[in-house]
């Protein structure tokens, strides 16, 4: 129970503190209304509109939970208020599952953003929401701790931003959503099947426009493995780098 | 309050930056209910040692027992139990002074009605009510470090570890956070408190250890500190006038004395041994001098500083206030 208490606390602070402050909400809702934008201009008819949303989902979440958590953790480090929470007699997986959920939440608001959008434009009927939502969840859980990474390895906000953006693009050009992984030139292939993101992203194109390069309980897999290993890597990151 | 019984231990505790020796094989004890200062200048190793003892640091080697946990092997038991208020004032800028010190009671698992109810409490004994709602980032120096303070003490810890409490605030707050301390004290609270003014050692602290790069040169209350040195007896007199032939005069006289003329109209007698006054007196009665007032000058604490680590108190004084 006790547990409970500080967690709790612990993200309901975050959420106040950072993700509910009127800048981060816009960040939260422009950025992707800018993507679903400026990708609907763009495309011209060309392709479907409804193509888009799995990329525009994607990039909602990997955008929104790594700069929010990378920023925040950064800050909180430099102004050590985040000693309080070391100080703390929780463990430190604790901290960290507290710390992310915030991120995670975050991310699943920001990707379902663009399906509003969307919503008032083409029928979305055809869509299966359960794989979706399973996908944004992952997304979120496999991006916040890449932006937890990044704020344990770095001392300065904007040394986060710069990090983040190293796996970020690349991220984004591999993992399928602007060319589909069955095209991309065989010695990208192996790059892309590391990237958390790609699985994540064929679980959105297998549930949003039925066409997908794995099997839905293959990413599933793939991600928790991910998850679990950027989850480790956290932990003994933050106990390495912050516990001198 | 105090007791006997060993709260605290820590034996040969080292601390290696690459080569570089932070905290160089120091051990000390603090008995239940007692305060102990660590003082000495900055980068002397004072909160590389807090720090391994409440776990935002790794001990290159050496033992730290906290109420009979091995603070190394277990620290999540240790902070339990502790308090910490770090040099820094590290609460959240933008959350009032309650909603901070009810996150902070929250993260050792008090419930919602509890810690509103200490938290309310605290404010009062810090006189901080009125600024309760305000963003902590609005208070001064003074209300950031007593708010602090009370963060560190919201959850009733058996031991508090204070880091430079009362660095760079003003005079009244000062006195204040002081009075707090020994309250704290009076309550039971086993405390350790780091700090470079002597003054605050001196009038808080039951024990002081002096520590100087890395080592604990001395330790013991102000008193067996002042006993253990090889201290001088020293006698400022106040004369109506003093000049340097008065001084030769007195050195002819009393050649087992120092003296040492301060101003136009004073001096001072030092003697490795008691200095009677009356054969003084009586020379300088015998020249025409008139004596208005003689006065023991003991050796203070600054004095013992000097004397035991070599190191200018000036340099302690002037990285304070």
């Amino acid at each position: 129970m006790e547990t409970f208490i500080a967690f709790w606390n612990i993200l309901k602070k975050d959420i106040k503190n950072y993700y509910l402050k009127p800048p981060n909400i816009s960040w939260g809702i422009i950025f992707p209304l800018s993507w679903t934008l400026m990708q609907l201009i763009r495309s011209s008819g060309n392709i479907e509109v409804i193509e888009l949303l799995p990329g525009l989902m994607a990039m909602s979440i990997l955008f929104g939970t790594t700069s929010m958590l990378a920023v925040t953790i950064t800050f909180e480090k430099r102004s050590k208020s985040f000693d309080r929470l070391l100080l703390a007699p929780i463990s430190l997986s604790t901290l960290v599952a507290a710390k992310i959920l915030g991120a995670i939440l975050f991310g699943i608001i920001n990707a379902f953003v663009p399906v509003v959008f969307m919503g008032f434009l083409i029928n979305l009927s055809g869509i299966n929401w359960a794989v979706v939502l399973m996908a944004v969840i992952l997304i979120a859980i496999t991006s916040a701790l890449l932006g937890l990474l990044v704020a344990v390895s770095v001392k300065e906000v904007f040394e986060a931003q710069t990090l983040s953006n190293f796996f970020r693009f690349p991220m984004l050009f591999l993992c399928g959503l602007f060319l589909p992984i069955d095209k991309l030139p065989a010695a990208l292939k192996p790059i892309s099947f590391c990237l958390p993101l790609t699985y994540g992203t064929d679980m959105l194109n297998s549930a949003i426009i039925h066409n997908s390069y794995f099997s839905i309980l293959f990413s599933i897999f793939i991600i928790i493995v991910f998850i679990i290993i950027l989850f480790y890597l956290c932990r003994r990151n933050i106990e390495k780098k912050w516990i001198l | 309050m105090q007791k006997n019984v060993e709260i605290v231990k820590v034996t040969n505790l080292k601390k290696l930056y690459g080569d570089l020796p932070a905290v160089n094989g120091i051990s000390f004890s603090i008995k239940e209910g007692e305060i102990l200062g660590l003082l000495g200048p900055n980068g002397a190793g004072k909160t590389s040692t807090i720090n391994m003892m409440i776990g935002l640091s790794r001990p290159s080697s050496g033992q730290i027992m906290i109420d009979g946990i091995d603070a190394i092997k277990d620290i999540k038991k240790v902070q339990r139990i502790i308090g910490v208020v770090p040099d820094e004032n590290n609460l959240y800028g933008e959350m009032s002074g309650f909603d901070n010190l009810c996150f902070c009671a929250s993260l050792y698992g008090m419930g919602k009605e509890e810690r509103e109810k200490q938290a309310k409490e605290l404010l009062k004994q810090f006189g901080l009510t009125k600024a309760a709602d305000r963003p902590f980032g609005t208070y001064s120096k003074g209300m950031k470090r007593k708010l602090t303070i009370a963060a560190g003490i919201i959850h009733n810890p058996k031991i508090l570890f204070l880091d430079e409490p009362t660095t760079g605030i003003d005079v009244e707050s000062t006195r204040q956070i002081r009075e707090l301390i020994l309250n704290l004290k009076k309550q039971g609270t086993t405390i350790l408190m780091t700090t470079h003014y002597i003054e605050e050692a001196e009038r808080t602290c039951d024990r002081i250890a002096f520590m100087v790069r890395g080592e604990i040169v001395k330790v013991g209350t102000v008193r067996e500190l002042m006993e253990n040195i090889d201290h001088e007896y020293k006698i400022k007199l106040q004369l109506d006038n003093c000049l340097e032939e008065l001084k030769v005069e007195l050195e002819n006289k009393f050649p087992s004395y120092r003296i040492e003329v301060l101003a136009k109209n004073s001096c001072l007698i030092i003697s490795k041994e008691q200095v009677p006054l009356s054969p003084i007196l009586q020379v300088l009665d015998e020249k025409g001098v008139s004596v208005y007032e003689a006065k023991g000058i003991k050796p203070s604490l600054e004095d013992v500083f000097v004397r035991i680590t070599g190191i200018d108190a000036t340099k302690l004084e002037k990285v304070g206030r």
